[in-house]
Formats: C-alpha cells, sequence, structure tokens
C-alpha cells in the first residue's frame, strides 16, 4: 500500500491504522498508547477506531505524539 | 497560601505553568519540574520521527497535568486539528492556543487567534489562548469564551520580562478571566512583576530551561510567583518622587 505518512511517501505493509501505528512507532501494545494521536486525510481518527480503519492507497496519514514543548 | 487559582472551574495550587523543552537531559527536566512546584505542564504536539523513536515526556512527567499547545500553527484551521489531536493524544480538553503571525517575532495573528478561539469554544475546549498584550483583544477574547488569556510579557524566549507593565496592570484590572503572562520572563524578578501587577499565573520555559542551573531556577520562580502574588494581594505603597521619614520626626535627641 502506498501512503502519504508525515509528510513522506511510504509503502507499508499495515492494512489498518492500528496497524500502521505500530509498524512506524515500533509500539508493541494491543491498543493506543497515550501521548499519541492520528489523523487520516486532515481529520482525527480517535484511538477507538484505529483498529477498525483501513487504508486505502495515497491516504495522508498524520502521526503525532505528545513532546516536550514551552 | 490560601487562595487558590481558578481556571474554568478547576483548581490549581500553583501559579506557575512550566514549559517542557530546551532542558539539557530529561533528569534536569524532571528534576526542575519537581522543584517549580508547578501542577500543570505544557507540551507540544509534533509528527513523531519516522528514522527513530523520540523521548516519552507524557510517561516522564507522568501525575502532572499535561497543558498541550499549538506552537508554530500559523492557521485557525491547523491550530483546531492540532487541538483535536492533542485532545486524543492525552485526554484534555484544554488548549494553549498558539497561532503564530510572523516567524521572526512570533507575534499572534489576531485574527486567526480569535477564530479559532470561537470554534475550539464551541467545540467543548477549555482555551487559553497565547496573545498580544493589547486590552481590547484581552476583552475580545475573553468574550468569546477564553477561558483565561495569556498575553505575552515580551517576545518568547528574548528574557525581556514585561515590557508594558502599565498595560500589563490595566489588562489584569478589567479582566474576568485569569490573566496568565506568557513569555519573555527572563529570571525570578520578572516573574515577581507579573504577579505583582495582578497577573493569577506565569507560564515560562527558557528562563528555567536554558539558566545555568535550571533546577535552582526552577527553585527561584516557584519563590517568585508567591511573592508577587502576596504583594499584590498587600497592595503596594504609592510611588513618591520625595523623601517621606520612616521614624517619627518627635522627640530626637539633642532637639
Amino acid at each position: 500500500m502506498k501512503l502519504i505518512v508525515n509528510g513522506e511517501p511510504r509503502k507499508c505493509g499495515a492494512r489498518t491504522l492500528f496497524e500502521l501505528w505500530q509498524e512506524e512507532t515500533g509500539e508493541d501494545s494491543g491498543r493506543p498508547r497515550r501521548g499519541y494521536a492520528i489523523a487520516l486525510n486532515g481529520a482525527l481518527v480517535p484511538h477507538g477506531a484505529w483498529h477498525e480503519t483501513e487504508l486505502s492507497d495515497n491516504d495522508q496519514v498524520e502521526i503525532v505524539r505528545a513532546m516536550q514543548g514551552g | 497560601m490560601t487562595d487558590t487559582l481558578e481556571i474554568a472551574g478547576e483548581t490549581l495550587h500553583s501559579r506557575l505553568i512550566l514549559g517542557t523543552a530546551g532542558y539539557p537531559t530529561q533528569r534536569i527536566l524532571v528534576d526542575a519540574v519537581e522543584a517549580s512546584g508547578c501542577e500543570m505542564v505544557t507540551v507540544s504536539i509534533r509528527r513523531i520521527s519516522l528514522t527513530g523513536h523520540g523521548s516519552d515526556t507524557v510517561s516522564l512527567l507522568a501525575g502532572k497535568r499535561f497543558l498541550p499547545n499549538t506552537a508554530g500553527c500559523e492557521t485557525a484551521r491547523d491550530a483546531i486539528l492540532t487541538a483535536e489531536l492533542a485532545r486524543e493524544a492525552l485526554g484534555t480538553n484544554w488548549i494553549k492556543l498558539e497561532v503564530i503571525g510572523d516567524r521572526e517575532t512570533l507575534y499572534p495573528d489576531v485574527s486567526e487567534l480569535l477564530s479559532a478561539t470561537e470554534q475550539l469554544v464551541e467545540m467543548g475546549f477549555v482555551v487559553l489562548p497565547y496573545c498580544n498584550d493589547d486590552p481590547v483583544i484581552c476583552q475580545r477574547l475573553a468574550d468569546i469564551g477564553a477561558a483565561a488569556v495569556m498575553p505575552m510579557g515580551s517576545l518568547i524566549g528574548s528574557g525581556m520580562g514585561v515590557a508594558n507593565p502599565a498595560n500589563l496592570e490595566l489588562i489584569c484590572r478589567r479582566s474576568q478571566v485569569p490573566v496568565i503572562v506568557d513569555a519573555g520572563i527572563g529570571t525570578a524578578s520578572d516573574a515577581v512583576i507579573a504577579l505583582e501587577l495582578g497577573a493569577a499565573a506565569v507560564l515560562l520555559n527558557t528562563a528555567v530551561a536554558r539558566a545555568n542551573d535550571p533546577v535552582a531556577m526552577a527553585h527561584a520562580m516557584r519563590h517568585a510567583v508567591e511573592a508577587g502574588h502576596h504583594a499584590h494581594r498587600a497592595g503596594r505603597i504609592p510611588r513618591r518622587q520625595r523623601a517621606e521619614p520612616s521614624s517619627p520626626q518627635l522627640g530626637l535627641v539633642g532637639s
């Protein structure tokens, strides 16, 4: 699957948002972790919907995390 | 201190909100947050690095209350999506709203800021906008539902302190919502002045993170906000042009 992840073209094996999150972050917990959030094609996808949200070619995904900030 | 700071119906026991960026090490960050006595810390929302995994600020400061920011956003649209992402990431509907209009001065874009505030309030956010030290803008933001207003002391990261004390005093005197001085605090006396002028709290980052000894400066800031707040409540004496003796003028030896 060809996606744009955080502005970069990626080829991913992931079929769902949750799988993509695991692939890109290396997180191995069975559920979304606090501190992360994802937008798909410009719209927020709540943690509860990551498992069921399937990806399509050319989807634009933003994976963000709470980081140090002022 | 017996009186507390209340924002959107929630009580905060510290009048210091600390930023978490730019500390020499994670250990120093954690120790500085502890030394500051603050309850709430700011964090940013950023794209993860696709080449390496960043540090886990959320676990590092677990137990503190997080105030996510929209730092770096230049449009209401980007700020709103960032706020939504922050709410999902951290489970808080509080947002430090920053919409920057100029990359050199980091001055807010006031029209985008008003628009973003209005929309975020409608979406159920507790909005704390970083804004100019302008009484009219502060009033407008409060009118459209900002839970607090956060006028700049001076330019972000400048350490120039409260550049316009007369404006800040006026804003604090008229505001129906808490006034939090955000940006420009350089050292403890700047924080004292902000609170003496009537600010409810200060939000600062660089003054602590880039101090020679961040933990010691965090400790100083903890006391500075308390001193400033107590002095404000106590009420300062008026300034005079001439000397006025403090000791009695009668009964002088030799008179």
